[in-house]
């Protein structure tokens, strides 16, 4: 218990909760400005994506302005989307012609699954390697992995990519190139988004585990006598954990600007590749609807982070 | 086996490297030589097909069900069909329809509709089935506005048309996929389509829009039965990813590759790769109206300045594709082989400008003094990246026009900026691809892009009565020799006065999985012929 009487829980959710509110209102809003702001004209867009290059031409721009009331003055446009916002309903694609909240619960499922396995993958080879690299710094896995971080880092998601489909499916046959449909096929875009947070994560676990190693309290469970299995279990891997779990939510950026290249790379039908056609096509609605969700899971995982570190170091609680 | 080599991990880890090597370098296919000095031609990797279903690739997206949005995609997987279909030549062949007739006055069309003919929802399609499509299909946008429909009904058992007058392209029209015949009970009270309920010999088994699709065999389709019993598409948004997914044995036949990778997959030991000229025609679209570019003579020196067959060899990565007229050779009506072809020659150019009082500076740029005021010969080309190769041709195009003094700057945005710069006015040059086959008969396209106020994809500012009266000829002629002299009017009249400027000619490819025997590409686009590949084991 704090002096206010709320519980930390509470105020992390309750302080994340009006965060969400706020961002999302601001998010949406300014996704729309910066729509507005865009050269060119709407109606041409959306009839280029309906239609395709070949059938786009005046006539069938006109018939999306006047089917979609694009004429009208941009305030209505916008009191109009917050007024569906607040009943919960992001409206329709001007280019599919869907509901909104359908196409994203779709494509959302897809992003979450990929992010999902990136992440897990990468906390199987990020932080396992961190902490044997950590456990001896300057020994040869510090400097192997190192030397792996920095190369993997410096690939573009994209390139990573590329070369993976080469080798994993072009040369051996043992995953799908692209699409999905197929368990196996999120393997690859999971490994490449993987493998390059797994080089972040594993520097980071790296840092925080040589510091523990090197601390007094580490140094003192050892006097009193603890094998090095047991130190490294009461003293070390909770100790390392704070900084790398805090990492992890910045990872959250990695992750989106990997799904929004890696979605379109290997014809993963997430939210990232619905972003890109949408901002192509001037799908308004549609873009408000994905940036509001990417807004969101910004904030709701941060908050799973904040929850996460306040269990792992009680000095957080008080 | 600790202590010794593993073969097959140190093979892994080669090919990773070199393949990764190769893709960085932008190398082909690494060949690994095996112990025994024999290169090894893998066969593509089996653990990746599905057996049973055939995969097709392609870069286009679904962005609805109406077939004025992705009733292409319908058509091309044989899932709905048309009343017409069409012969490569782009002559008309029965569809839905099995047999048609036409008034004296060319007036009145009554068409028989294939008697077997059954929706995938199992009913009977029925002339008011086909009137009910139709018309909604006239609501929409669509190639149905060309065509001067007055009235269609149900006669007895017959689809009966009505003109305003007569129409020779109404075949060509009625095979375009934005007029698919689609079961009543596809459409929404509204008109809306709800789901994709067609007569083809394929039928829609699961949608995943906007990139995937399964169809299967139709059961109670009326021709013979396909060999193919499933298929699925998918759209990939990247060529280097649909040429990856050729070479890795996923998918079976992959549209919509790039040059370069057209290139490394034609060395493919064990792929094929089919290809066909298809009518479409990269041309320049050029502001008649502009007042640099109304006198011919300077269209013409800009058509001289081109180096086509560079363009056509270093991009296209194929000389013969050089344009030297409009309307290509497949095109075997339009194409007039007695015409001069269009070809490259600064010296002219550049004499034809002085006509026009330009003058060179030092650099070699262009400039007209009228008075007191200097101007500078630039101009904005407008392009769009959907067709991968058009950027590149631009940037070829700006150059050679430097090279003629006219300073070019490229704008790379959306398709929809062109016909959205031509309403206003605001467009000086762009850069198209312009499939004259959108309907087989390019009598429909030329009437969109050279009518009397111009055409979106065609001519701006500039406007021919004795190619209107050509076009309009046509619309009513039905006399064959009569109907190739006017063909050949029209062809020559826009060699002539180039209010477009045509650059290259195009060749439509795909790579083929060798499990599949292919029935030939369409050289209309229409159809991936699924219905009549094979197995090939």
């Amino acid at each position: 218990m704090n002096i206010q009487g709320i519980s930390p829980v509470a105020g992390v959710l309750g302080r994340r909760g009006l965060q969400a509110l706020l961002v999302a209102a601001l998010v949406g809003t300014l996704s729309f400005f910066l729509m507005r702001m865009l050269p060119g004209d709407a109606a041409y867009r959306i009839a280029a994506g309906r239609y395709g290059y070949d059938l786009v031409s005046a006539a069938a721009a006109e018939a999306v302005r006047v089917e979609l009331g694009l004429d009208q003055p941009w305030y209505l446009a916008l009191v109009g989307w917050w007024a569906q916002l607040a009943e919960f309903d992001l409206g329709t694609s001007l280019v599919t012609g869907h509901a909104i909240a359908d196409d994203i619960a779709h494509q959302l499922g897809h992003t979450l699954l990929l992010a999902f396995c990136a992440m897990a993958l990468s906390l199987l080879i990020g932080p396992a390697l961190g902490i044997l690299a950590g456990l001896r710094p300057g020994g040869a896995i510090d400097r192997i992995t190192l030397l792996g971080a920095t190369v993997l880092r410096a690939f573009p998601p994209f390139v990573l990519g590329i070369l993976l489909i080469l080798g994993l499916s072009v040369h051996l046959g043992y995953l799908p190139a692209a699409g999905h449909g197929e368990a196996t096929s999120v393997v690859l875009p999971a490994l490449t988004l993987a493998l390059g947070l797994a080089a972040g994560s594993c520097r980071i676990a790296r840092d925080a585990f040589s510091q523990v190693v090197n601390s007094p309290y580490y140094a003192f469970g050892r006097t009193k006598g603890l094998s090095d299995r047991q130190v490294l279990l009461r003293h070390g891997l909770r100790n390392a954990a704070v900084p790398i779990v805090a990492y992890l939510g910045m990872q959250m950026v990695f992750i989106i600007e990997g799904v929004v290249i890696l979605e379109t790379l290997f014809a993963w039908p997430g939210i990232g590749h619905a972003l890109i056609h949408a901002i192509f096509w001037r799908d308004v609605p549609m873009i408000q609807g994905c940036v509001l969700v990417f807004a969101l899971l910004f904030v709701t995982l941060n908050t799973l982070v904040d929850l996460a570190c306040l269990a792992l170091d009680p000095r957080r609680r008080h | 086996m600790r202590g010794r080599h593993n073969p097959s991990r140190r093979r892994f880890t080669t090919q990773l490297a070199l393949g990764g090597l190769a893709a960085g370098l932008g190398l082909p296919r690494p060949v690994i030589a095996h112990p025994n000095g024999d290169h090894a031609h893998d066969p593509l990797p089996a653990t990746n097909q599905i057996p049973g279903v055939l995969s097709i690739v392609g870069p286009w997206e679904l962005t609805g069900l109406d077939p004025s949005r992705a009733g292409f995609m319908f058509s091309r997987m044989e899932i709905a069909e048309t009343l017409f279909d069409a012969a490569d030549d782009g002559s008309p062949l029965p569809g839905l329809a099995a047999r048609w007739t036409q008034s004296a006055d060319g007036r009145e069309w009554l068409l028989q509709l294939r008697p077997q003919a059954r929706f995938h929802d199992g009913s009977p399609v029925s002339a008011a089935d086909v009137v009910h499509a139709l018309n909604l299909a006239r609501t929409k946008p669509g190639i149905l506005g060309l065509v001067p429909i007055e009235r269609i009904d149900a006669h007895q058992d017959q689809v009966r048309i009505r003109l305003k007058h007569a129409f020779t392209a109404l075949p060509a029209a009625l095979a375009h996929s934005s007029t698919q015949i689609l079961a009543p009970a596809s459409y929404d009270p509204d008109g809306v389509v709800r789901g994709v309920i067609g007569s083809g010999p394929f039928r829609l088994t699961h949608l995943q829009p906007p990139q995937r699709f399964e169809v299967e065999r139709f059961a109670g389709w009326d021709g013979p039965p396909p060999a193919i019993e499933r298929a699925t598409y998918l759209a990939v948004g990247r060529g280097e990813t649909r040429a990856l997914m050729a070479e890795s044995g996923q998918a079976d036949l992959v549209f919509g590759l790039d040059p370069a990778s057209l290139q490394r997959l034609q060395g493919h030991p064990t792929l094929q790769v089919e290809s066909v000229v298809i009518p479409r025609t990269i041309y320049l679209k050029l502001n008649a109206g502009h007042r640099w570019l109304t006198d011919p003579r300077a269209r013409q020196a800009i058509s001289l300045a081109l180096q086509r067959s560079g363009i056509a060899h270093a991009v296209l990565r194929e000389r013969s594709l050089a344009a030297s007229q409009l309307f290509p050779p497949t095109l075997d009506d339009w194409h007039v082989p007695a015409l001069p072809p269009l070809h490259h020659d600064l010296a002219q150019a550049r004499q034809l400008l002085r006509e026009l009082g330009w003058h060179t500076d030092a650099q070699g740029m262009l400039f007209r003094s009228d008075g007191a005021q200097t101007e500078v010969f630039s101009l904005n080309l407008r392009t769009f990246p959907d067709r991968p190769e058009l950027p590149i041709v631009a940037t070829a195009v700006q150059e050679q026009l430097r090279q003629l003094g006219i300073r070019v700057t490229v704008s790379l945005g959306n398709s929809s900026d062109i016909p959205a710069g031509h309403r206003d006015g605001s467009l000086e040059l762009a850069l198209g691809a312009r499939n004259f086959a959108v309907a087989p008969d390019p009598l429909l396209t030329l009437m969109q892009d050279f009518g009397p106020s111009g055409g979106d994809w065609g001519a701006m500012g500039w406007h021919d009565p004795a190619l209107d009266a050509t076009l309009d000829a046509l619309q009513r002629t039905r006399d064959a020799s009569a109907r190739q002299h006017l063909r050949t009017q029209a062809a020559q009249i826009l060699h002539q006065a180039l209010p477009v400027i045509p650059v290259a000619w195009y060749r439509h490819s795909a790579a083929l999985h060798p499990r599949v025997n292919s029935a030939g590409l369409d050289p209309l686009e229409r159809s991936y012929r699924l219905s009549r590949m094979q197995w090939s084991r």
